[in-house]
C-alpha cells in the first residue's frame, strides 16, 4: 500500500499555468514580455513536476484537497504514477511547443496572439487538472474546461471552416460528457454511496451485474470522447483546421490523451482491473478499439492534407491505448501508459513538421511532398524519425511500448487482437513511408522543388529535434516511463 | 424583535409602495429611492430572518397575524410560518427585486414614462405578494397573496409594448382559471376539515384518516391543477411566453426569474405540507410515474421550442418552461434528492434567468434588435454583458462550477435512485439543446457574422462594424448583471451547504 503524503506541489503546479493566463493577458501590447511569461510558466511548471518525480518513484502518492464540494466529494489531486508520466509528457512539451508557437505565429503574422497564448495556457492547465485528480468530479470539471478553453484555439481562424470544425469539436466533446459520463459518474456515485475517489482498487463493488457493468463501461469509454473512439471521432480530423502548434500538442498530446488518459482511469482505478476480469466485459471495449485502429488506418491511407492523415493515424494510435488496458493483462497495461508518452513524441514530431512544411513553403498536402527532402533536410529527417517511432520500428520509442503491447494480447490469449496490432503497423508503414520516401528519392525531374536548402525559422526547427531526439532516446532508455507505468499495472 | 421579522419585511415595501403612490406621483426617482430604501432593507431583514432560522433548534418559527392568539379547536387566526425554505426563497425574491430595482433606474424613464411611480409601487407590492405566499401558513390567505400577485403582475406586463395588453389579458384569463381552480380545492378541503390553517388541515386529515375521501383526492387535482397554470407546467404554458416577452424589460428581468419558481414552491408546500408525503407518493397512485411523465414531456418540448425560436426574450421563456419541468419531475421523484434537488434548482434557475433575462435586455436595448442576431461580435464591443451571459448560458447547460451543474447533479441523482431513467434521459436531453441553443450564440458573439457562404470574416472586417452606442451599458445595468453573475458561481460553490440546510428543512417535514 502506497502512502499517502499531503503536498502543495501539485496544487502550484496546476496555479503556475492558471497565473500565467491573466499575465499574458496584461502583456498583450508587449509580445517579447508576453512570450516570457509562457517560458516562465512552463519552465517552472515542468520544474515542479520534476520535483515531485522522487517522491513518487519511492511508491508515495501526493495529495492535496480544496475541500469538498458536494458531499463526500472534494475537489482533490492525487499525484501517482500515471498522472505523473501524464504530467511529465504534457509539461515538457510545453515548453517546446511554446518555442514552436512563438515562431509559427510570428512567422505567418497571425491574429489575436494574446488570446491564442492566454487559452493555451489556460488549457496547460486544466490537463494538469486532469492528471492529479484525485476523482471523478475534479477529472470531470477539468475535462469540460480543457473542452472549452480549446475551443478558441480550434476555431482560432475565425473563417466558415473554423467555425464548423468548431461547432463539431464541441458538440462532440461536450456532447458525450454530458450524456454519457455525468450519468455513469452519479450512477457510481450512487451506487458507492458517497464518494467517487480513484482507489487503487475497484471504486465499484461486485454486487454490480454484468450489464449494468458493461453499460457504465461503454459510457465512460464512449463519453471521454477525446480519445477518438469510433464513432465519435470525427472532431478530431475537423479540429485541424486550427493552427499547428496547437493541432501539435492539443490534438496529438494534451487533449486526445486526456481522453485515453480518462479511460485508463477509469479501467484502474473506478472499476479496477480484478472487477473487469470477473465482470468479463472489457472484452466489447478492445473489439471496439480494434474496429477503430484499422478503420481509422485504412481512411489515413486515402488522406492528402497532411495533418488530416496525421489525424486519423492518430484516432488509431489512440484506439492501441485502450485496447491495450482493455487486455487487462499487466504487460497490456503497462504498454498502453508507455504508449502514451511514446505516441506524444513520436505524434508531435510528425505534427511539428507538418507546421515547419508550412511555414516555409505553404504546403499543406501530402501530394505536394514530392523531392521536399532536399529543400528541407532536418525537416523531413525528423519526420522520418517520427513516422519510424509511430510505425513502432527500431530504434524508437515506439517499439518499445508496442512491444509491451504485442505481449499484452499474448498474455491474455487475444491472437485474433495480435493480428489486429500487426496489420494496423503495416498500414501504418503504407500510409507514412511513401511520404519520406518521396521526398527525399525521387528522379529531379519529379521534385516539385528547386533550389538550396529552405528551412523553417529556428524557433520551428528547434523544438522538432528536439522532439525526435526524445523519440530515439526513449528507445534507449525507457526505464523511467517503464517504472512509472509499472507503479499502476504491477498492483 | 427579531420575533417580528417575518412581518416587518413584508411591511417596508408594502408602505413603500403607498408612498410612491400618493408622494412620487409625478417624480419616478424619489419612488425609485423609496423602492431602494424599502427593498434594500427588505432584503437585510430576510437575510437577518434566515440567519436567525439557521440558528433555530425546532427549524421553523410562526408569527400570528396580529397577536390573534391560537386555539385548540377551531383555528381563525392568520399565521406565517418561517423554515430554512422558506428564508432561502423570501431571499432570493428579495435580492432580485432591490438588483431588478437598480437596473431598472434608467428604465423606468424609458420605457414607462409618466406611470414610473405606479411601476414601482406596483412591484413593491408583487414582492409583497410573493413573500407573502412563501410565508403564509393559511390556506385560503395564499389565494388571496396568489391573487395580489396576479393582479399586480397584469398591470405591470401591460405597461409594456403595444402587443403587451392582449399578452397581459392572456394571462389574465389563464391566471383566473388557474386561481379558481386552487380556490376550489380549497373550497373542498374546508368543507371537509373546517379549517384553513396548512398545518390544522393536514393534521385533521391525518388524525380522521381522510385520505381515500373523493373529495380530498378532488381538492388536491384541483390544487394541483392551478399551481401548474400559474407556474406553466407544460401544456398549461400558453400565456408565458409572450408575457415575459412583451413586458417592459425591468418587468420581464423580476418576473421571469421568480413568478414561476414561487409557484413551484407553493407546489412544495401543498404536496408535503397540506397533505404530506404519505398521501402523495402512495403507491397505490399512478400519479407519480404519470406526472414524472409529463415533466418529461415538458423539458422536452420547451427545449425543442426554445430551439426553434430566433427571438432572445422568446428563446428564455420557453427555457422557462423547460426548467418548470425539472422541477416539477424532481419533487415528484418522491425521494429526498429529489425534493432538495428540485428546490435548490429553484434558487440556481433563479439566478441564472435573472442573469440571462437582465444580459439579453441590455443587448437588445443597445443593438435596437430582439433577434438572435443581435448578438454578432458581442464579445468586443460589450465584453462584460457577454461574460455575464455566457456564465448564464453555462450553467443552463450545466457545466461546473456554475450552480446549474449542481441542481442538474442532485436532479439526476434523485432519478437514479427512484429508478426514474426516462427523467434523467431528458435532464441529459435538455442539457444537449441547451448547449447548442447556447453555443450557436456564443458562436455569433465570438465570431462576428459571416457574410455570403464562402467568404471569410477578416479582422479589418470586423472593425468596420460600428460600435457607437453599443459600448457604453449605464453602470446600473451591469451591477445587477455582475451580482447576478456572481451568485450562480456562489449559489454553485456552496451548493454543500445550501444543500444540507434544504435536506434538513426536508426531513423534518417528511419524518
Amino acid at each position: 500500500m502506497a502512502s499517502v503524503e499531503f503536498s502543495l506541489i501539485p496544487f502550484l503546479a496546476w496555479l503556475v499555468s492558471l497565473l500565467a493566463v491573466p499575465a499574458i493577458i496584461l502583456l498583450g501590447k508587449k509580445p517579447d514580455a508576453r512570450e516570457g511569461i509562457t517560458f516562465l510558466a512552463a519552465i517552472v511548471k515542468f520544474g515542479l513536476v520534476l520535483l515531485m518525480l522522487p517522491l513518487v518513484r519511492e511508491g508515495k502518492i501526493l495529495h492535496f484537497s480544496f475541500g469538498e464540494i458536494i458531499e463526500g466529494i472534494p475537489i482533490e489531486f492525487r499525484v501517482d504514477g500515471l498522472g505523473m508520466l501524464f504530467a511529465i509528457v504534457a509539461s515538457s512539451l510545453w515548453i517546446l511547443t511554446s518555442l514552436y508557437a512563438l515562431g509559427y505565429m510570428r512567422s505567418l503574422k497571425e491574429h489575436d496572439q494574446t488570446r491564442f497564448f492566454a487559452c493555451f495556457a489556460l488549457s496547460l492547465s486544466a490537463t494538469i487538472g486532469v492528471a492529479f485528480a484525485g476523482n471523478l468530479l475534479t477529472l470531470y470539471i477539468f475535462y469540460e474546461i480543457l473542452s472549452l478553453s480549446t475551443y478558441p484555439l480550434v476555431t482560432h481562424h475565425g473563417d466558415k471552416e473554423a467555425r464548423s470544425g468548431g461547432r463539431t469539436y464541441l458538440s462532440h466533446l461536450l456532447g458525450t460528457s454530458v450524456a454519457f459520463v455525468l450519468p455513469a459518474m452519479i450512477y457510481c456515485y450512487w451506487k458507492k454511496g458517497g464518494d467517487i475517489n480513484f482507489t487503487d482498487g475497484s471504486l465499484l463493488t461486485t454486487d454490480l451485474g454484468s450489464g449494468a457493468g458493461l453499460i457504465v463501461l461503454l459510457a465512460f469509454t464512449f463519453g471521454f470522447a477525446k480519445n477518438g473512439l469510433m464513432p465519435f471521432h470525427s472532431w478530431l480530423p475537423n479540429a485541424m483546421v486550427a493552427p499547428t502548434p496547437v493541432s501539435a500538442l492539443l490534438h496529438a498530446v494534451a487533449v486526445v490523451k486526456v481522453g485515453v488518459f480518462c479511460v485508463i482511469r477509469v479501467f484502474t482505478g473506478v472499476f479496477g482491473i480484478e472487477l473487469l476480469k470477473k465482470l468479463d466485459i472489457a472484452v466489447v471495449v478492445s473489439w471496439i478499439a480494434a474496429f477503430t485502429v484499422i478503420t481509422s488506418s485504412l481512411i489515413a491511407l486515402s488522406q492528402d492534407n497532411l495533418k488530416r492523415r496525421l489525424a486519423f493515424s492518430t484516432i488509431g494510435q489512440l484506439s492501441y491505448i485502450i485496447l491495450g488496458v482493455s487486455l487487462l493483462s499487466d504487460f497490456g497495461v503497462t504498454g498502453s501508459i508507455l504508449h502514451v508518452a511514446m505516441h506524444a513524441f513520436g505524434k508531435i514530431t510528425l505534427f511539428f513538421c507538418a507546421g515547419a512544411i508550412y511555414v516555409a513553403m505553404h504546403k499543406k498536402y501530402v501530394s505536394e511532398l514530392v523531392g521536399i527532402g532536399r529543400k528541407m533536410p532536418i525537416t523531413m529527417t525528423a519526420f522520418a524519425i517520427g513516422s519510424l517511432s509511430v510505425i513502432g520500428l527500431p530504434f524508437t520509442g515506439g517499439l518499445v511500448s508496442k512491444w509491451y503491447l504485442v505481449m499484452g494480447t499474448a498474455q491474455s490469449d487475444q491472437i485474433a487482437l495480435l493480428v489486429v496490432f500487426l496489420i494496423s503497423s503495416i498500414l501504418n508503414a503504407c500510409y507514412f513511408l511513401p511520404i519520406v520516401y518521396r521526398a527525399f528519392f525521387c528522379r529531379p525531374e519529379e521534385s516539385l522543388y528547386e533550389g538550396g536548402r529552405q528551412e523553417a525559422p529556428l524557433a520551428c526547427l528547434i523544438p522538432l529535434c528536439i522532439t525526435a531526439l526524445l523519440s530515439v532516446i526513449s528507445f534507449f532508455n525507457p526505464g523511467l516511463f517503464i517504472e512509472l507505468a509499472g507503479l499502476i499495472s504491477n498492483k | 424583535m427579531t420575533d417580528h421579522l417575518p412581518i416587518l419585511l413584508l411591511l417596508l415595501p408594502l408602505f413603500g409602495s403607498l408612498i410612491c403612490v400618493l408622494l412620487g406621483r409625478n417624480n419616478a426617482a424619489h419612488s425609485w429611492v423609496v423602492a431602494m430604501i424599502s427593498l434594500g432593507g427588505s432584503a437585510l431583514l430576510s437575510l437577518l430572518m434566515l440567519i436567525k432560522v439557521l440558528g433555530l433548534k425546532s427549524g421553523d418559527f410562526r408569527y400570528r397575524m396580529g397577536g390573534w392568539p391560537e386555539s385548540s379547536s377551531y383555528e381563525v387566526g392568520i399565521e406565517l410560518r418561517v423554515d430554512v425554505l422558506a428564508c432561502l426563497i423570501v431571499l432570493a425574491v428579495m435580492l432580485v427585486g432591490f438588483l431588478n430595482t437598480i437596473y431598472s433606474k434608467t428604465r423606468v424613464p424609458a420605457e414607462v414614462g409618466e406611470k414610473g411611480s405606479f411601476f414601482y409601487a406596483l412591484i413593491q407590492l408583487l414582492i409583497v405578494g410573493l413573500c407573502g405566499i412563501i410565508m403564509t401558513n393559511d390556506a385560503f390567505n395564499l389565494y388571496v397573496l396568489i391573487e395580489i400577485t396576479s393582479l399586480t403582475s397584469y398591470a405591470l406586463i401591460a405597461m409594456g409594448n403595444r402587443r403587451a395588453a392582449l399578452s397581459s389579458f392572456n394571462y389574465v384569463i389563464m391566471g383566473t382559471i388557474g386561481a379558481s381552480f386552487y380556490l376550489l380545492g380549497v373550497g373542498y378541503l374546508y368543507i371537509k376539515t373546517g379549517t384553513l390553517n396548512i398545518d390544522d388541515i393536514h393534521n385533521y386529515l391525518q388524525s380522521e384518516d381522510l385520505w381515500a375521501s373523493q373529495s380530498i383526492v378532488v381538492a388536491f387535482i384541483l390544487i394541483m391543477l392551478g399551481v401548474w397554470t400559474k407556474m406553466a407546467f407544460f401544456p398549461l404554458h400558453g400565456w408565458l411566453p409572450n408575457a415575459y416577452s412583451y413586458a417592459p424589460s425591468m418587468t420581464g428581468t423580476f418576473m421571469a426569474p421568480l413568478m414561476t419558481k414561487v409557484m413551484v414552491y407553493v407546489m412544495i408546500r401543498v404536496m408535503l405540507w397540506l397533505f404530506g408525503s404519505d398521501f402523495v407518493y402512495s403507491p397505490e397512485s399512478i400519479w407519480s410515474e404519470l406526472i414524472i411523465w409529463m415533466s418529461v414531456v415538458a423539458i422536452v418540448a420547451g427545449s425543442f421550442l426554445a430551439l426553434a425560436r430566433n427571438d432572445i426574450k422568446k428563446m428564455l421563456t420557453y427555457l422557462i418552461i423547460a426548467e418548470v419541468g425539472y422541477m416539477v419531475g424532481g419533487v415528484w421523484l418522491g425521494n429526498l434528492n429529489g425534493q432538495a434537488g428540485a428546490f435548490y434548482h429553484i434558487l440556481s434557475d433563479a439566478a441564472m434567468t435573472f442573469c440571462l433575462f437582465i444580459a439579453a435586455s441590455i443587448v437588445i436595448i443597445r443593438t435596437g434588435e430582439s433577434r438572435l442576431n443581435a448578438f454578432d461580435d458581442l464579445f468586443r464591443k460589450m465584453p462584460i454583458t457577454m461574460i455575464g451571459f455566457t456564465i448564464g448560458g453555462l450553467s443552463m447547460i450545466g457545466l461546473p462550477p456554475t450552480c446549474g451543474f449542481f441542481s442538474k447533479w442532485y436532479l439526476i441523482k434523485g432519478g437514479v435512485e427512484a429508478g426514474q431513467w426516462e427523467f434523467v434521459v431528458a435532464l441529459l436531453f435538455s442539457s444537449l439543446i441547451n448547449a447548442v441553443i447556447f453555443f450557436k450564440i456564443f458562436e455569433r458573439a465570438y465570431f462576428g457574422k459571416i457574410k455570403g457562404i464562402k467568404e471569410e470574416v477578416t479582422v479589418q472586417d470586423r472593425d468596420t462594424i460600428p460600435a457607437g452606442g453599443i459600448k457604453s451599458v449605464p453602470l446600473s445595468m451591469l451591477i445587477p448583471l455582475c451580482v447576478g453573475s456572481l451568485s450562480i458561481l456562489i449559489i454553485g460553490i456552496m451548493n454543500k451547504n445550501i444543500f444540507s440546510w434544504i435536506t434538513k428543512a426536508l426531513e423534518m417535514v417528511n419524518g
